[in-house]
């Protein structure tokens, strides 16, 4: 074979909306991104990881070789741009580390659908048919076109894709390729991805403030399945006409500021905590 | 000594400085928020403060740790106060001691300005026309997608 194939595990974002590392998240008994890595590695001649420049020495990220996004340049496709800079003579097989539901048969199926005559394989969305571009094949021929469409601006690989010739497949499965951004979304896939496992935990939730004059209580002890804070709260929404949204939110755990994402324990004592207004 | 405390009872701020006296120290300063009777064009007759005291105790004991180490002083305190305030009350007071002045005021307007910011505290006005609110909760309550940390969005200096 004249060219490799390298796979790249977008590890770059800044999970702003997730409130906590989305690489790191556990869907699967590892860290999301080493999962993706993992899934990868055998349709590829190797994989790396595509970080920021102040990501480099997070040890999550640390246990593959890593494409530095280029100065100057941010957002997934700066990591493609970066890659196909380092290696221009490699197609990158480009995959998004928040795709908990990406399955074995989706990869193969991009890997025997690729077609090189294009600038790029890529999986039609389920949900609006549009290019899927994070998890993609990116020819060696497209880097000029990557390369050219970063220099105009452009930031979007969705766009990028509609733009070039791009041969589009149907993915065999359609929730593999849902990316799951929020703690909402994240709570719901891990319900989703193993239901069998649901257990009903005993929570005491103590409420304070606007919360508290909302839900009529300043204490209560729950039975619950939510297996963490987010999933709590989405739950309390249900109940009581909460009007602040998480966002607005912290939480604790066991009065310890804490992730929404962090698993509940039975036992454990929460608070959402509504903006403070001290002084 | 670094010290933060609530009271449910009004502050005895007479007392305060003598727990920041040291033999090192040549200068203290203190800061005290109190209540006023406005707020964002709203007349205000009294507050209601409420608080997540185990955390917020430890919450603040960090802030006045970080002072410490950020800023070269011998004691610093925080006591908040909880409960029903009246107009012209107490609602916090800072003091720091330190061997020079300029430590002092810095370390105390950065104990000051992060208590505010993270220390689960809570805060209700109760207007002239018989309305309420709890600061920062509903008068700039915000659509959920905007609101992505937080933000302490408007300032209530005292």
């Amino acid at each position: 074979m004249s060219e490799p194939l390298y796979g790249l595990v977008l590890a770059g974002g800044r999970s702003s909306r997730m409130q906590s590392d989305k690489a790191r998240l556990q869907y699967h008994g590892e860290s999301q991104l080493e999962h993706s890595c993992r899934l990868l590695a055998p349709h590829v001649d190797q994989v790396f990881v595509s970080v920021r420049d102040d990501q480099r020495g997070d040890p999550t990220r640390a246990t593959r070789p890593q494409i530095v996004d280029q100065p100057g340049l941010a957002g997934p496709i700066a990591g493609i741009a970066s890659a196909q800079a380092q290696h221009p003579g490699a197609a990158w097989w480009v995959l998004a580390c928040d795709l908990p539901f990406l399955d074995e048969a989706t990869l193969s199926a991009l890997e025997q659908g690729r077609s090189r005559s294009a600038l790029a394989t890529a999986f039609r969305s389920a949900h609006d048919g549009q290019p899927e571009p994070l998890c993609a094949i990116y020819e060696p021929r497209s880097s000029a076109a990557v390369a050219q469409y970063v220099a105009d601006g452009g930031h979007c690989p969705r766009k990028f894709l509609r733009l070039h010739p791009t041969h589009l497949l149907t993915a065999p499965n359609a929730r593999a390729l849902d990316n799951i951004n929020t703690p909402q979304e994240y709570a719901a896939a891990m319900q989703d991805l193993n239901p069998a496992a649901a257990i009903t935990m005993n929570i005491r939730v103590q409420y304070f403030a606007l919360l508290r004059d909302q839900a009529g209580r300043s204490h209560e002890q729950l039975a619950t399945q939510a297996r963490t804070a987010a999933a709590l709260f989405a739950e309390l929404q249900q109940r009581y006409p909460f009007t602040l949204a998480m966002e607005q939110l912290r939480v604790a755990i066991n009065a310890e500021f804490a992730e929404w994402t962090q698993d509940l324990r039975d036992g454990d004592e929460v608070v959402f905590i509504p903006p403070v207004a001290g002084g | 000594m670094a010290i933060f405390e609530f009271s449910h009872v009004p502050l005895a701020v007479a007392d305060y400085p003598r727990r920041l006296a040291n033999a090192a120290s040549g200068g203290f300063c203190a800061f005290e928020g109190w209540v006023r009777n406005h707020n964002e064009g709203l007349a205000v007759t009294r507050l209601e403060y409420q608080a997540f005291e185990l955390l917020g105790a430890k919450e603040g004991a960090r802030i006045i740790e970080e002072a410490r180490s950020r800023f070269p002083i011998n004691a610093a305190l925080c006591v908040h106060r909880l409960g029903d305030l009246g107009i012209g009350d107490v609602a916090v007071w800072v003091g720091v001691s330190a061997a020079h002045r300029d430590e002092a005021f810095r370390a105390c307007r950065y104990i000051i300005d992060e208590v505010k910011q993270r220390v689960p505290i809570w805060k209700k006005e109760h207007y002239v026309n018989g309305d309420s609110g709890w600061v920062n909760c509903e008068r700039c309550a915000a659509p959920a997608a905007h609101t992505h940390e937080h933000a302490h969005t408007h300032p209530h200096d005292h």
